[in-house]
């Protein structure tokens, strides 16, 4: 009886191919909107927030990680091409960052595969989760803070963060990025797309949302590109990372990735329309409060006292 | 459950001369998943045949159905508290476990039969996950993660008892139904129907059905498991293609 008013409440029901459960198209819609709206917004991919949300709806954890790369693949490229319009990306600085990216992912996917062999992934998941975002989130905040401070006590703020360069950027092997006003080594670039790569593989994520404070604290890329470049970068590496999923795990549910996508890709725009709109400081506030708020959800996970403690994991026999 | 049928042969072999048997039917043995499954219900229907030699029974007949689905082995994990944090700490691996599981009976299980013989032939959810070739470690009903396994899946609908749940037609004919949530996996389902009196097992006879993925969603699932690099790219051009499609839509300079 409670299954056929559900069904009513909830409309429209699909069955999934590859997670093997019937889900509402109507409530993932609104989710690959929420995520896409928030992604087009901030330049970062969304999957730090899409993955959660999938395996509490009951979508098994691994088809979850997999397909989440889908709308982010095309959310990115609808972001990507409006950048490119706009001009507002450096695609010289975003090629070498799909670069390192691409081999921090590998190194990545290899140290998961250890790590899953070891025990205890999901720990070691959840707090490099707290400690990345809350370093990164709260890094943002003071910065933003301190900005706001400054110019109310009447000093202009500038356009650029920081008048002058931090010594890495002086190593050797340097490179021009005239799109970033940016004449720097490619050591640090690489070694933050290594990072980031590898980070994002191993906690199943695009990484943008280190990757875009980043490229503005550590590498001091003009606001208006950093977006832009960033869903360059993510757009290569979930690509990639898709496609390697579909090939080793066949837990890429296309079904899943097509609902998600048709409400990311009109989420994402109506996000890259407000981004525009925001004010750099406004965005880097709004950023490091969105960080540190899916931060205390996983601080909250850790430290409260569970109301049921044990869980059940099925082995994946895929 | 070898051990419990061996069991019951022995019991039957002493009782050979007045034997029930038992005949069974499903309302399907094959039930295809498609686009629109949103779970189903089985219904199970049976009949006694005495042979005539048989002597009138004291008490009245008593049937068990037991469906299990598809077998899977899973962790059972439990938090607690490591100083501030709360981690999983403690774990228990289980072997083979049916990932789905209705038992049916016509009346309350410890009225039909006393708890060695519900152990031995594992009658009930309670003497189904207390088996001990269900996992490696320990064993017993003390187990806090049986018990964990058990309350995780009841409430999932996963795991379900009823102990109302076979009408007798008649004396000797009976119907039972069971509802499959869609989250019950696709494969191979086991319908087990005990027969008992005055708690004594009497007869048991089995018989099966086949969920399957039928239709689109059967050639999605085939098509990614065979052709795994076409389906990932065919994925991948997919959501490049809609987010460039998107972009033309939304163009307004």
């Amino acid at each position: 009886m409670r299954r056929s008013d559900n069904r009513m409440v909830l409309a429209v029901q699909f069955y999934l191919p590859i997670a093997e459960m019937p889900v509402s198209v109507l409530m993932l819609l609104g989710l690959g909107a929420a995520v896409g709206f928030i992604s087009g917004v901030f330049g970062i991919g969304g999957g730090f927030l899409m993955t959660p949300v999938l395996i509490v709806m009951g979508i098994p954890p691994a088809v979850a990680v997999a397909t989440q790369g889908a709308p982010i693949v095309a959310s990115s490229t609808t972001s990507v091409l409006a950048a490119l319009r706009r001009r507002a990306i450096d695609l010289r600085l975003g090629l070498v960052l799909v670069g390192g990216g691409l081999v921090g992912s590998a190194l990545g996917v290899w140290f998961f595969a250890a790590l899953r062999r070891a025990g205890q992934l999901d720990l070691f998941i959840t707090l490099a989760y707290v400690t990345l975002f809350t370093v990164v989130g709260g890094l943002m905040l003071v910065e933003v803070l301190r900005g706001l401070w400054a110019r109310r006590g009447g000093r202009a703020a500038s356009v650029r963060l920081g008048r002058e360069h931090p010594p890495y950027m002086g190593w050797p092997l340097r490179m021009r990025f005239p799109r970033s006003r940016l004449y720097a080594s490619v050591i640090p670039i690489l070694g933050l797309a290594l990072f980031v790569g590898f980070a994002g593989a191993v906690l199943g994520i695009g990484g943008g949302f280190i990757m875009v404070p980043a490229l503005l604290y550590l590498l001091r890329v003009p606001t208006g590109v950093v977006v832009g470049t960033s869903q360059f970068q993510i757009l290569w590496t979930t690509l990639v990372a898709l496609v390697l999923h579909a090939v080793q795990n066949q837990a890429v549910d296309i079904v899943l990735a097509v609902i998600l996508i048709a409400g990311g890709v009109f989420g994402a725009q109506f996000g890259a329309r407000a981004g525009r709109n925001l004010r750099a400081d406004t965005f880097r506030l709004l950023l490091a409060v969105l960080v540190l708020a899916v931060d205390l959800r996983f601080i909250l996970e850790l430290t409260l006292r569970p109301a049921e403690p044990f869980s059940i994991v099925v082995a994946e026999g895929r | 459950m070898r051990a419990g049928l061996l069991g019951l042969a022995g019991l039957l072999a002493a009782g050979a001369a007045e034997a029930e048997t038992l005949v069974v039917s499903l309302s399907f043995s094959r039930l295809a998943v498609t686009s629109t499954y949103t779970g189903s219900s089985l219904a199970v229907f049976g009949a006694i045949e005495r042979d005539g030699q048989a002597a009138a029974r004291a008490g009245a007949y008593d049937i068990v159905v037991t469906i299990r689905g598809p077998r899977q082995s899973l962790t059972v994990r439990e938090k607690q508290a490591l100083g501030p944090l709360f981690v999983n700490r403690d774990q228990q691996k289980f072997g083979d476990v049916p990932s789905f599981l209705a038992v049916l009976a016509s009346r309350p299980l410890p009225e039909i039969a006393d708890p060695e013989t519900r152990a031995r032939l594992r009658l009930g959810l309670g003497a189904i996950v207390a088996a001990p070739g269900l996992t490696l470690a320990r064993g017993g009903a003390e187990d806090p993660f049986r018990d964990a396994l058990l309350r995780l899946r009841r409430a999932e609908r996963l795991y379900v008892e009823n102990e109302a749940g076979v009408r007798f037609l008649s004396p000797a004919v009976f119907r039972t139904g069971a509802a499959l949530p869609a989250t019950a996996p696709v494969g191979a389902y086991d319908v087990e129907v005990t027969l008992l009196a005055g708690g004594v097992p009497l007869a048991r006879e089995s018989a099966r059905f086949d969920l399957v993925k039928a239709g689109f969603e059967q050639q999605m699932a085939s098509f990614a498991r065979d052709w795994s690099l076409p389906y990932g790219l065919a994925t991948g051009v997919l959501a490049l293609l809609s987010g460039w499609l998107a972009s033309v839509i939304f163009r307004r300079d």
